[in-house]
């Protein structure tokens, strides 16, 4: 389903490839000792090679080598047997060395291929140029000081994975279910926290329009796309910007152009002719990386269930909509914490109860699965009851939100406020025999035709039983009664 | 008795061992050497109470059972060594006043082993020249003088030009250097000692300040073919912080000094015959070759094809990673920093004041060549000359053992006689730098003398890893030249 623009000339194109940037999840930087871990105090977590003091030299993280493989796995990728480390070479206070180690002529993952989900259960197969590992920069404060700029190392050296895709997205809407399922992928492999925020994934968006049919446009590559939804509004700006353009005779600069969130544009940053010779060549102080294919296989079989997999399961095995089961492998946590719930249970009631209920109240409270206060036993629990009809539906909404507020059994709370529902019939009969005797004016109305009138014992018996009464037997009870 | 700074490090250390005298006293006159011989500036910074506190546990450490390797031996260290809360300069301003809080691996091992640091050795800028002249720090001189110009002030030879000087003149027993395309070997062959780079990854570069990566090597000098064994034993192993050193077991070196090389087989490659070479260096080489017969060995011409490549090669491939290693020194975190107003000035001052000509060249020449549009020409073909080099060499040694070269196409040279042409001064290291290329170990035995009463070395590039072939033919014609000539 291409998305398209409607210029005064006719229909355009938009051709997109992404450059996704991950930091890798792993207890120490790329090449050297020193904590990988997300925030503490600045320059703390540095050391001699990270601060590239005199004669240091990089020693390869073997973990951080293993999550690039299970990451090229994940992505259905080629992993390269062979791949060489390579010196980019730019000057910026945040970058100590006067250059970043990455990957460039034989990186450790090639080609590769993904799924995407598009609107209406539609889906697309968009193609993995490469991944590559290199190495984050520091960072650059220049907002403490009116004249000064402080420089922040402890990024520097954290390992990143490039993960380039094909020219194969087409619009806003593509490109952003490409990023949430490249997200997707790498928190189910445990490689990438996928937090947007704290900038452990960062997009920049190649940009290019062009006629149906025609060749590629000239693109330009937008940085500083920090969020699905920047994504969405950067492309849908520069695409139109490009348009714009072109329908006016002029034609596309190469350039790098930075998103203005505040602006909502995008701006150039660097032309063609101002872009950096970074003089990549092999790092003399690593040796080419040559994996044996007996760890690249133990990898493989350490591999978890992922996204597609799941969803294809969770529709198969438990009989779920596309859109139910698309919903619930979002996140891994979200999948395992159905599959508990609905354990021996009614897989399609549970997949109700936990996407329209526990999300949405967790949402409502800004929680996470990880942190609900509602366990997934607990939810089995709750589900079980009404599947045997101990108590009903709506009496279960009151139960679970209970179950939120104290993270009590449901079983518990059912029975401290004795909340069972009422099905002998007995019981009821009694308290349909008072109704009946109390409102003799509507029982003669009804029995003279006024139908609407049913409703109105049933909820005078709802009442003197507080919900209680299981409705069935009530509404066949009545219906003896009065009709009898 | 013999002067104590006259002793082998392996006499020395007999003497210490049978307590004729102690550490404190050989340290004692290792310093008072260096006093006599203050002007030849071989030391950017001299550590005389940091020598003596060693010496003094050195003697505690002796006198409790405990004897290392090199147990009380003073030693020089290249000032491109990092040596934890001792200036380290790379023998440069942008480095000037710059004190690690680290020591690099092969300092460790020696200080590990027992050795005493007397100072950190001047060098040319960050290792890049053939006359120790372009180090920050001023000239180093040589202890030698030619005796047809007595007045003239002569190169100790360079990179590790501080080094060679102070142990030809006594000031220390032994020194380590770095050789990148000949910094061992040119130095030591024009301060008559021997010197000996061994094979690439034999020892680790974790703590040596980087010239170019894949050719930088620690190796060391002494004035005995012996004496560079044990130091060089004590110095190599494989270290895990440095992925290029080689987990390769080091053996004892000084056990294949058996002065034994029958049937052994050495190469004389025929390219080294260079147009313009002083009659006087054939006449050694020749001399060579008849210690070799004389021995008990053969020889072999051989052909190394691609030698006449490996000038270029070199000065393609060095500034390349020079360019890319020296970006660091940027002012930004350590080393000199001139203040400017944005960014862009401050990196263009401090290193157009904090490096020197000669480094300034290398990182031009390096930038250039691994620049877009020129990387091709250049920088990839210069290292596929170089996959060519190295396969001459491996052609050669199926029909030889080691190869037998002089050290350098001309004897030592008076202070400034070059400087003005870099070609000239590149062709310094036209012997040296095809093993260099070739990452094999390499060593100078001083071998006579010149018309000028000036020392010359011969050279022995051995296979990979077998540096103990090196050090057995070095000694046999250590032992037929019978080099006793010292600078006055």
């Amino acid at each position: 389903m291409a998305q398209t623009i409607q210029g005064k000339t006719g229909e355009w194109e938009i051709v997109i490839g992404m450059e996704i940037h991950a930091q890798i999840i792993s207890e120490s930087k790329l090449f050297s000792g020193a904590s990988a871990t997300f925030g503490g105090e600045p320059n703390t977590h540095v050391s001699f090679v990270d601060a590239a003091m005199p004669g240091m030299l990089p020693v390869l993280n073997e973990k951080c080598v293993e999550q690039a493989i299970r990451t090229g796995l994940g992505l259905n990728a080629q992993i390269n047997k062979n791949s060489i480390f390579a010196r980019k070479n730019y000057f910026y206070p945040d970058l100590p060395q006067g250059y970043q180690i990455s990957q460039y002529e034989k990186p450790i993952v090639g080609q590769g291929k993904i799924e995407i989900d598009l609107a209406g259960g539609q889906t697309k197969e968009i193609g993995i140029t490469r991944l590559h590992l290199e190495q984050d920069a520091g960072k650059s404060v220049h907002d403490l000081h009116p004249k000064k700029s402080y420089v922040d190392l402890n990024r520097s050296g954290c390992a990143l994975m490039e993960i380039v895709s094909d020219p194969d997205i087409r619009g806003p809407e593509e490109a952003t279910a490409y990023l949430s399922k490249i997200r997707m992928i790498l928190r189910y492999l445990g490689t990438c926290d996928g937090n947007m925020e704290e900038g452990s994934m960062r997009a920049d968006v190649n940009i290019s329009v062009r006629k149906p049919g025609a060749p590629y446009g000239t693109r330009c590559e937008v940085k500083n796309v920090n969020s699905l939804k920047a994504v969405q509004q950067a492309i849908e700006f520069e695409a139109v910007r490009q348009v714009e353009i072109l329908e006016d005779g002029g034609s596309i600069d190469q350039e790098t152009r930075l998103w203005d969130p505040a602006k909502m544009e995008t701006r150039s940053m660097r032309s063609k002719e101002e872009a950096h010779d970074y003089r990549y060549f092999p790092d003399p102080d690593l040796l080419p990386l040559n994996l044996e294919q007996g760890w690249i296989d133990g990898i493989k079989k350490t591999l978890p269930e992922l996204p597609d997999q799941k969803k294809h399961r969770f529709i198969e095995t438990y009989g779920l909509s596309a859109y139910d089961a698309g919903v619930l492998i979002a996140e891994r946590e979200r999948a395992d914490y159905f599959e508990t719930a609905t354990k021996g249970r009614d897989a399609k009631l549970a997949a109700n109860w936990v996407i329209n209920e526990l999300l949405g109240i967790l949402n409502k409270n800004g929680k996470t699965i990880a942190d609900s206060p509602v366990s997934a036993a607990n939810l089995g629990g709750l589900i079980e009851l009404i599947s045997d009809d101990t108590i009903s539906g709506k009496i279960a909404k009151d139960v679970f939100a209970d179950m939120f507020a104290t993270g009590k059994a449901p079983a518990a709370i059912v029975e401290e406020k004795g909340l069972k529902q009422v099905t002998d019939t007995g019981f009821i009969e009694t308290v349909i025999n008072e109704v009946i005797a109390e409102n003799p004016d509507n029982v003669a109305a009804y029995r003279g035709g006024k139908d609407k009138l049913f409703g109105f014992f049933v909820g005078q018996v709802m009442k003197k039983t507080q919900g209680k009464a299981n409705p069935g037997a009530v509404n066949d009870l009545l219906k003896k009664k009065l009709d009898g | 008795m013999t002067e104590l700074t006259s002793l082998t490090i392996a006499a020395a250390l007999k003497g210490l061992e049978k307590g004729d005298f102690t550490a404190v006293e050989l340290t004692q006159a290792h310093l008072d050497k260096m006093d006599k011989y203050r002007a030849l500036n071989a030391f950017i910074v001299e550590t005389p109470d940091l020598a003596k506190k060693q010496a003094q546990e050195s003697d505690k450490r002796r006198a409790s059972g405990t004897v290392g390797a090199l147990e009380g031996i003073p030693l020089g260290i290249k000032d491109l060594f990092c040596t934890k809360g001792v200036q380290t300069t790379a023998a440069s301003h942008i480095l000037e006043g710059f004190i690690p809080q680290y020591e690099s691996t092969v300092t460790s091992k020696l200080f590990e082993d027992g050795a005493i640091m007397l100072g950190k050795m001047n060098l040319d800028e960050f290792a890049m020249g053939s006359s120790n002249t372009t180090s920050y720090f001023g000239n180093v001189i040589s202890p030698w003088k030619n005796k047809n110009k007595p007045d003239a002030q002569l190169v100790p030879g360079g990179s590790s030009g501080g080094s060679a000087a102070a142990v030809s003149a006594g000031m220390v027993m032994g020194a380590t250097g770095t050789d990148t395309g000949g910094s061992i070997r040119q130095p030591a062959a024009f301060c008559g000692i021997s010197g000996i780079k061994p094979t690439y990854g034999r020892c680790s570069r974790w703590g040596i300040v980087a010239f170019a990566s894949s050719l930088d090597q620690a190796g060391t000098f002494a004035r005995t073919v012996e004496d560079n064994a044990i130091m060089l034993r004590s110095m190599s192993g494989h270290d895990p912080k440095d992925s290029t050193s080689a987990k390769i077991a080091v053996p004892d070196f000084t056990k294949a000094l058996t002065g034994d090389i029958r049937g052994k087989t050495v190469g004389i490659p025929k390219e080294y015959r260079v147009d313009g070479m002083p009659a006087e260096i054939e006449k050694l080489w020749q001399q060579g070759i008849d210690w070799i017969h004389a021995s008990g060995a053969k020889t072999v011409e051989v052909s190394l094809p691609h030698t006449k490549y490996a000038l270029a090669t070199y000065y393609v491939i060095a500034p390349a990673e020079a360019s890319s290693n020296l970006a660091r020194y940027d002012g930004v975190r350590y080393g000199l920093r001139i203040p400017s107003e944005n960014l862009r000035e401050t990196y263009e001052k401090t290193r157009a004041e904090g490096f020197g000509d000669e480094v300034k060249r290398r990182i031009m020449i390096g930038t250039y060549v691994l620049s877009a549009g020129y990387y091709d020409a250049y920088y990839i073909k210069a290292q596929k000359v170089r996959r060519l080099i190295v396969n001459d060499f491996m052609n050669a040694f199926e029909k030889c053992d080691v190869l037998l070269t002089p050290t350098a196409p001309s004897g030592p040279f008076a202070i400034g006689e070059n400087d003005d042409d870099p070609i000239k001064m590149y062709l310094n290291d036209v012997f040296t730098v095809p093993a260099s290329l070739a990452g094999l170990p390499g060593m100078s035995v001083p071998a006579g003398l010149d018309a000028d009463s000036l020392p010359l070395g011969l050279q022995i590039i051995g296979r990979p890893w077998d540096e103990e072939t090196v050090f057995k033919v070095a000694g046999v014609i250590e032992s037929l030249a019978q080099f006793t000539h010292r600078p006055a």
